[in-house]
């Protein structure tokens, strides 16, 4: 019994989300005592930074495939190879096209977005978009599990992974990836990445007044966000929409500025680690999920904040 | 174009969540059920579009008790052409997918279209799964779909931003934010979806996991508030306090 973990590349590098399923997969297995080996496709330098979540192995299929059916296909043989009981993968856009293919090949439970390491037979993740948590028991021999974005962290204080070659049948390509597009030309984290969020909502007025809201984020270091009616109405990018209907984010910080907090809002942000919320209606319901709060105008508070953060930083 | 939306329902986002029995089981009480959110706005619209631009038709399809079907006169009522429903109480992906599976194989569909996942269990596990089972390539947190003849263009959420993916059908795929926008069904919609056919047959499939208790997270405590006039004490209190910056 060993724990497989599947990581994907962008440019030659594990994805953030490869990286935290490569920890989750290496604690994991910590806890049973055995081993945990990490799948690769493409070519990456070294171990990959992989060795140091505390990955003993990893095999490296040369053949740079992105192919979901191929994927599943080189993942069953590759646990079979390693005798793998428990294999982990992002829950992105990757694991979610992956993981569960991978459950009905090898006959796996599969449990999507955990959030803590199986104990006792049981799983944890979020449901209701946060409102409620399940403990979840597989009932086959075999599990699949995708890690929540931000939920469990990278582990570094692991050593230097072998690298093997590993190859198998996996069939013709279907899915054929043309280009890509990125999310910003500015170089911010993308939004489902981000560590640190400053988002902002009608109360801003309109779009020409955003750059209160780009100077603090960017004194951060920090990505931006909106709330959907700002997207909609085209103040901001629709990538920038976080909710219910838009994208579920966890960061470490959420700043939320002229934002009301509606439940369909906070559906997609409430589990932030912190959250701080500015708005002049001590009413407005987003004080209630929040972890600190300013009643106050965003167009005075915003520009303090930013004042304060660079002169921490100076 | 032969066009299968899978759709579920799901308690409305205002919904109190509780659970009853240990923990084991949602109360379903006093809940307002509505489509699932992806399935109706981005699956289901785009799916009628695609048949209203190039011809075909659109099924949907529930794995579900009688308590979805007026979920699902909600879809005919958008424009689907007829439904059918699995007539089983799902308790996992894994049982739902291995039902839809079973009843579109064979039955020449083109496209199958998911929602990005339900908003109660937060799965998105069904489509790839519904994917696998028919051995069809699949996309997931697709934000564009066009197709050419056999084959089709879909944009998809990646890493930092999206992906262009060229993609031979029969397809399944799930939808995102971006893929059609919502439309309220209007007046003539909402009474020929009463005498559209819907189709119940029963099916079996075992689920794969199990739910063992359901639990609320701890309350929040309290907000500290601090005075806008010390907005610089918040940034002082993000690196000290909570350590977060
Ligand atoms: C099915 C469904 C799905 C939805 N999905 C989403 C979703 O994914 N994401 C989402 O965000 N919404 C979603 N919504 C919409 C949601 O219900 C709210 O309408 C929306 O979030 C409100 O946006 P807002 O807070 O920016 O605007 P408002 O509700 O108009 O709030 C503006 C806030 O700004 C404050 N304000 C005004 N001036 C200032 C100032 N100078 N300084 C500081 N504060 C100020 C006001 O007090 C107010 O609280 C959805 C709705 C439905 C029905
Ligand atoms: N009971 C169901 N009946 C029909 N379709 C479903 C059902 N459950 C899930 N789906 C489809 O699969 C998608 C993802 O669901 P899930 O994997 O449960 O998050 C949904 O958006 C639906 O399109």
């Amino acid at each position: 019994m060993s724990v497989l973990a599947i990581v994907s590349l962008k440019n030659g590098q594990p994805t953030k989300g490869g990286l935290e399923a490569a920890s989750y997969a290496a604690a994991y297995a910590k806890s049973l005592g055995t081993d945990a080996v990490a799948l690769i496709s493409g070519s990456i330098d070294g171990d990959g930074g992989l060795g140091a979540t505390g990955v003993q192995r990893v095999l490296v299929h040369a053949g740079g495939i992105t192919d979901s059916s191929q994927w599943a296909k080189l993942g069953a043989a590759a646990g079979l190879e390693i005798g793998a009981d428990a294999t982990v993968i992002s829950h992105d856009h990757f694991g979610r096209a992956v993981g569960p293919r991978m459950a009905v090949r090898i006959g796996a439970g599969m449990v999507s977005g955990v959030t803590a390491l199986p104990k006792s037979g049981l799983v944890r993740k979020n449901v209701f978009s946060g409102k409620a948590m399940a403990d979840v028991a597989v009932k086959q021999a075999k599990a699949v599990y995708s890690v929540t974005p931000n939920a469990f962290g990278i582990a570094s204080d692991g050593g230097v992974a072998t690298t093997e070659s590993f190859d198998a049948e996996v069939g013709a390509v279907r899915e054929q990836v043309v280009s890509f597009h990125a999310a910003s030309e500015d170089g911010q984290v993308p939004l489902p990445e981000a560590d640190l969020v400053v988002s902002a909502g009608r109360g801003l007025k309109g779009p020409e007044n955003w750059g209160i809201v780009e100077d603090l984020a960017q004194a951060l270091g920090a990505t931006t966000a909106c709330s959907r009616p700002v997207s909609d109405i085209g103040w901001r990018p629709h990538h920038e929409h976080v909710g219910q209907t838009g994208i579920t984010i966890r960061p470490n910080l959420y700043i939320a500025a002229g934002i009301s907090g509606a439940i369909q809002h906070l559906a997609g942000v409430n589990q932030s680690k912190v959250i701080v919320v500015i708005n002049t209606d001590p009413e407005a319901p987003f004080f209630k999920a929040a972890d600190y709060g300013i009643v106050g105008d965003a167009f005075e508070v915003l520009p303090r904040l930013t004042a304060a953060v660079r002169a921490l930083n100076s | 174009m032969k066009i299968l939306v899978c759709v579920s329902q799901a308690p409305d986002t205002t919904s109190r969540i509780a659970f009853t029995e240990g923990g084991k089981v949602f109360e379903s009480s006093g809940v307002q059920y509505i489509v699932n959110p992806y399935d109706e706005w981005y699956a289901l619209v785009r799916g009628i579009e695609l048949k209203e631009s190039l011809g075909g038709s659109v099924t949907t399809v529930t794995v579900g008790s009688a308590a979805c079907d007026p979920v699902i006169r909600k879809a005919l009522a958008i424009g689907a052409d007829d439904a059918v429903r699995l007539d089983v109480d799902p308790t996992d992906a894994m049982q739902v997918a291995s039902l839809i599976a079973g009843y579109a194989t064979d039955k020449g569909f083109d496209l199958i279209l998911c929602g990005k996942e339900t908003i109660d269990h937060n799965g998105s596990i069904v489509p790839a799964m519904v994917a696998e089972m028919m051995d069809w390539p699949f996309i997931a947190l697709a934000s564009k779909l066009e197709v050419n003849g056999r084959v089709a263009s879909v944009q998809r959420e990646s890493a930092g931003g999206t992906e262009s993916v060229e993609v031979s059908l029969p397809l399944v795929l799930s939808a995102a934010k971006g893929m059609a926008e919502q439309r309220i069904p209007n007046m003539r919609g909402i009474m020929s979806a009463r005498s559209k056919p819907l189709l119940v047959e029963s099916g079996q499939a075992e689920p794969a996991t199990e739910v063992q208790e359901f639990t609320l997270p701890p309350p929040k405590g309290a907000c500290k508030i601090i005075p806008a006039e010390q907005a610089e004490e918040l940034i002082r209190l993000l690196r000290e306090e909570a350590k977060v910056i």
